[in-house]
C-alpha cells in the first residue's frame, strides 16, 4: 500500500506524524508538571492557613472570639474554607457551607494526629484540603480538628486552558513541520526529478543525453552512472541496428536498381532471342545473390536470437578442415596457393553450422590472399578450450578496421565495386554469430604480413565436470 | 511422371507448372488445401509439391489426411517460413524434402528429380557414358574417345555426379552439397573453378565440349543439340 505513494507524500506525513508526537509528549509533561506544582502550591496555601487557625485556636480565650478573629483573618481569602470539628462531630466553627463527605470525616476521626491532605470532588468542584488536630486546650476542649479547604476551581479554569493552547499547538506545529516537511522533501528530491526530466528526454533520436551524475547527491550518483552505462550500450546497440538497416537498404537497393534498369532496357525496343536470354541468366543471377542475402541476414537474425535448433555432437575439427579444404582445392590451387593444416582437436556442436563458421574464414582468407601466398589453419586443443585459427599471408588490415570486420556488410575496401564471386560482406558476421551460439570467441589479429583469425571454444563438458 | 502442385501465389503456381512441364512433366495445380486434397486423393501423383501457408488447410493438414488415406506418395514442402519447427514438423509427418522461399528452380527441379531417382534403384550401373566420355565406376578410370584422363578424387566425384544426371542442370548449391557435402551456400566461385578445370581435362583437346554452362541455373553435361 505505502508504495503507491509518492516519496514527497510519504516524507510529509512521516515529518508531521514524528513531529506531532514529539510535541504531544511534551505538552503531557508539561500539562503534568503544572497539576504537580498547583498541589504542592495548594499544599503549602493550606498548611500555612492551619498555622494560622492553629495559633488562633491556641490562643482563643472564647469561642466568640475565636469567631470573630477567624471570621476577620480569613475574609482576605475567598475560596479558603476552615472548619473546626469535635472529635464528636459537632461543628465548632464553619467559614462557610463546606460539604466535607461524610467518609472522610469519619476517617479523619480515627486518623493520627498528623496532619493529612485529602481531595475530593463535589460535581464540578474539585477540593483539596488538609485536616490537623489542635493540641489541647484549656476553654475550648480537647480533640478539636481543623479543616482547610480549597476550592481549585480556578487551577482546573487554568490547567483546561493551558491544555487547550497545548493541544492547539500541537496541532498547528505538526501541519505546520508536515508543509516544512514537504516542502524540505521536495527540495531534497529536486535532483530526482532532474533526472526524471532528462530521462524523459531519451528518445531514439536523442540516446546521447546523459544523466547529471556531477550534478546530484552522492546517494544518487551510482544510480546515474549506472544509467548512463545503460544509455550507452543502449546507444551503441541503437547505433549498430540503424546502421544495419540502411546498409540492408543500401545493400538490397543497389542489385534491385541494377535489375530494375537492366529490365526495363531491355523492354525498351525489341529484341533477338539470345539477348534476352543474356539478360533474363543476369537477373538470375543477381537474383541468386538477393536470395542468399535474404536467407543469410535470416541465419543471423536467428543466430542471434537463439532460434537455432542445433544437432549436437562430437565435430573433429581437422575432419572438418580436410573436408574444407577438399572443397577449395581448386580454388587454391588456381592462385597457386597453399594450404596447412596443423594439429586436431574437437568440439561439442552442430556440424553444419561449425563447418560453414570455418568454411567463411577460409573463403575469405583465400580471397585475400595474394597469389602464391600461404594458407595455414591450426587446431590446438588445450584443457581449458579448443582453438582454430585461420592464418593467410597477404596486405595487413588497417589497426582501426579490425574491431569492425565482424560486422555485417562491413568490407574493408570501403568502395561498393566488388567481385562477383564476393560475398555480402556478412560472411564473418555469420562466423561470429554461429561461434557465439556455440559458446566461443572470434578475434583477429594482423601483423607481419599475416592476418590471422582465431576461434576459441571452452570447453563446457569439462566446466559442468561430466 | 506427374506432379501435383498446391501453390495459391497464382504467379508462383503458374510459373512451377510451367517449369515443371518444360522440364518433361505432366503438371497439375491446385490453389487451396482442399482442392489440393481431393486431387491428391483423385489422382496418381508421383509427386506433390505442397506450400506450407495454403487457404483451407494448410501444407501440412493436407498432408496428415492424405497419409491418413494411406497415400505415401513422396512430397515436399515450400514454405516462406524458415522456422526450425516447421522444418522438424515437415519432417515428421513424412515430407520428403522441405524448401524454404526464395529457392532457385534449378534448385527445386534438382531435388524433385533427386527424389523421384529415389525409389527406382533399378540396376546399379557400373559404367556411365556421354558420347566418347566414358566413366568406369568400378575401377575409377575415365576415357575420352579411348584416352585415359587422370582426375582427383572429387573431380570425379564432380564427373561422376553430371554424367549420372546428364541433361540435367544442375545449381552449384546442389553440386556443393552432392560432391563435397557442403549444404550451404558458398560465398565463393569455388564451383565454377572447379568446373572449369574438370572442362580442361574433359573437354579441351575433344570435339565437342560436353559440359555447358547454364548462365543463372548451372552446369549441364549433354551432348550439345544442333541449332
Amino acid at each position: 500500500m505505502l508504495r503507491r505513494f509518492s516519496l514527497t507524500t510519504r516524507l510529509t506525513v512521516l515529518y508531521a506524524l514524528v513531529s506531532a508526537s514529539v510535541l504531544l509528549g511534551m505538552a503531557t509533561i508539561i500539562s503534568m508538571a503544572v497539576e504537580r506544582h498547583f498541589i504542592e502550591l495548594d499544599q503549602a496555601t493550606l498548611g500555612d492557613k492551619i498555622h494560622l487557625v492553629q495559633d488562633l485556636v491556641a490562643s482563643a480565650r472564647s469561642p466568640a472570639e475565636l469567631q470573630t478573629r477567624l471570621d476577620r483573618a480569613l475574609q482576605n481569602h475567598p475560596g479558603l474554607l476552615v472548619r473546626i470539628d469535635h472529635l464528636s462531630g459537632v461543628p465548632l466553627y464553619v467559614s462557610a457551607a463546606i460539604d466535607i463527605p461524610e467518609v472522610l470525616l469519619k476517617a479523619a476521626a480515627v486518623q493520627s494526629p498528623t496532619a493529612t491532605f485529602l481531595t475530593w470532588h463535589d460535581g464540578q468542584q474539585t477540593y483539596r484540603a488538609l485536616q490537623a488536630s489542635v493540641p489541647p486546650q484549656a476553654i475550648l476542649g480537647r480533640d478539636l480538628r481543623i479543616w482547610a479547604a480549597l476550592d481549585t476551581l480556578h487551577h482546573a479554569h487554568f490547567i483546561h486552558s493551558l491544555q487547550t493552547v497545548l493541544w492547539l499547538y500541537v496541532v498547528v506545529a505538526a501541519l505546520l513541520s508536515g508543509l516544512l516537511g514537504w516542502w524540505v522533501a521536495r527540495t531534497g528530491l529536486a535532483p530526482l526529478r532532474a533526472m526524471k526530466a532528462q530521462a524523459q528526454a531519451v528518445t531514439a533520436h536523442q540516446l546521447d543525453q546523459r544523466m547529471p551524475a556531477q550534478a546530484v547527491p552522492v546517494e544518487m550518483a551510482d544510480l546515474a552512472h549506472s544509467l548512463n552505462d545503460m544509455l550507452a550500450r543502449l546507444q551503441q546497440d541503437f547505433q549498430r541496428l540503424s546502421e544495419f538497416s540502411s546498409d540492408l537498404a543500401h545493400e538490397l537497393r543497389t542489385p534491385i536498381s541494377n535489375l530494375l534498369t537492366q529490365t526495363q532496357v531491355a523492354l525498351i525496343q525489341p529484341r533477338d532471342g539470345a539477348t534476352y536470354r543474356d539478360i533474363l541468366a543476369s537477373n538470375a543471377e543477381e537474383f541468386e545473390r538477393l536470395a542468399r542475402m535474404v536467407s543469410d541476414m535470416l541465419l543471423l537474425a536467428k543466430a542471434e536470437h537463439g532460434l537455432l535448433l542445433p544437432h549436437a555432437g562430437q565435430i573433429a575439427l581437422a575432419d572438418e578442415v580436410r573436408a574444407l579444404f577438399d572443397f577449395y582445392e581448386a580454388l587454391a590451387d588456381e592462385k597457386g596457393i597453399q594450404l596447412q593444416l596443423v594439429g586436431a582437436g574437437h568440439v561439442t556442436g552442430d556440424r553444419l553450422m561449425l563447418r560453414r563458421a570455418i568454411s567463411n574464414l577460409l573463403s575469405n582468407a583465400l580471397r585475400h590472399t595474394p597469389p602464391q601466398g600461404q594458407v595455414r589453419v591450426e587446431i590446438t586443443d588445450r584443457s581449458e578450450a579448443v582453438g582454430l585459427s585461420v592464418e593467410n599471408t597477404g596486405p595487413e588490415i588497417a589497426p582501426e578496421d579490425l574491431p569492425r570486420l565482424f560486422d555485417r556488410f562491413f568490407r574493408a575496401d570501403k568502395s561498393r565495386l566488388h567481385l562477383e564471386s564476393e560475398g555480402a560482406g556478412l560472411g564473418l558476421s555469420i562466423t561470429q554469430a554461429i561461434v557465439r551460439f556455440h559458446g566461443g570467441k572470434v578475434s583477429v589479429k594482423s601483423a607481419g604480413g599475416w592476418t590471422r583469425f582465431s576461434l576459441v571454444f571452452p570447453r563446457l563438458d569439462r566446466l559442468k565436470g561430466s | 511422371m506427374k506432379i501435383l502442385i498446391v501453390e495459391d501465389e497464382p504467379k508462383t503456381g503458374d510459373y512451377l507448372r510451367l517449369g515443371f512441364r518444360e522440364a518433361g512433366f505432366a503438371v497439375e495445380l491446385a490453389t487451396d488445401g482442399p482442392a489440393g486434397l481431393h486431387s491428391a486423393l483423385e489422382g496418381d501423383h508421383d509427386l506433390l509439391i505442397l506450400d506450407v501457408m495454403l487457404p483451407g488447410l494448410n501444407g501440412w493438414q493436407v498432408l496428415e489426411r492424405l497419409r491418413e488415406q494411406g497415400r505415401h506418395m513422396p512430397v515436399l514442402f515450400l514454405s516462406a517460413r524458415d522456422q526450425v519447427e516447421d522444418r522438424v514438423k515437415g519432417l515428421e509427418l513424412g515430407a520428403d524434402d522441405y524448401l524454404v522461399k526464395p529457392f532457385s528452380f534449378a534448385e527445386l527441379l534438382a531435388r524433385v528429380r533427386t527424389i523421384l531417382r529415389r525409389g527406382r534403384s533399378g540396376l546399379e550401373t557400373t559404367r556411365l557414358q556421354v558420347a566418347d566420355l566414358e566413366l568406369d565406376l568400378l575401377r575409377r578410370r575415365v576415357t575420352r574417345a579411348g584416352k585415359r584422363i587422370e582426375l582427383t578424387a572429387k573431380e570425379f566425384g564432380l564427373l561422376e555426379l553430371l554424367m549420372r544426371r546428364q541433361g540435367e542442370v544442375l545449381p552449384r548449391s546442389l553440386i556443393a552439397s552432392q560432391v563435397w557435402d557442403m549444404n550451404f551456400d558458398s560465398d565463393t566461385n569455388v564451383i565454377e573453378v572447379a568446373i572449369r578445370r574438370l572442362r580442361v581435362k574433359i573437354d579441351d583437346n575433344f570435339e565437342p565440349s560436353l559440359i555447358q554452362t547454364v548462365r543463372g541455373m548451372g552446369y549441364v553435361l549433354e551432348l550439345p543439340q544442333d541449332k
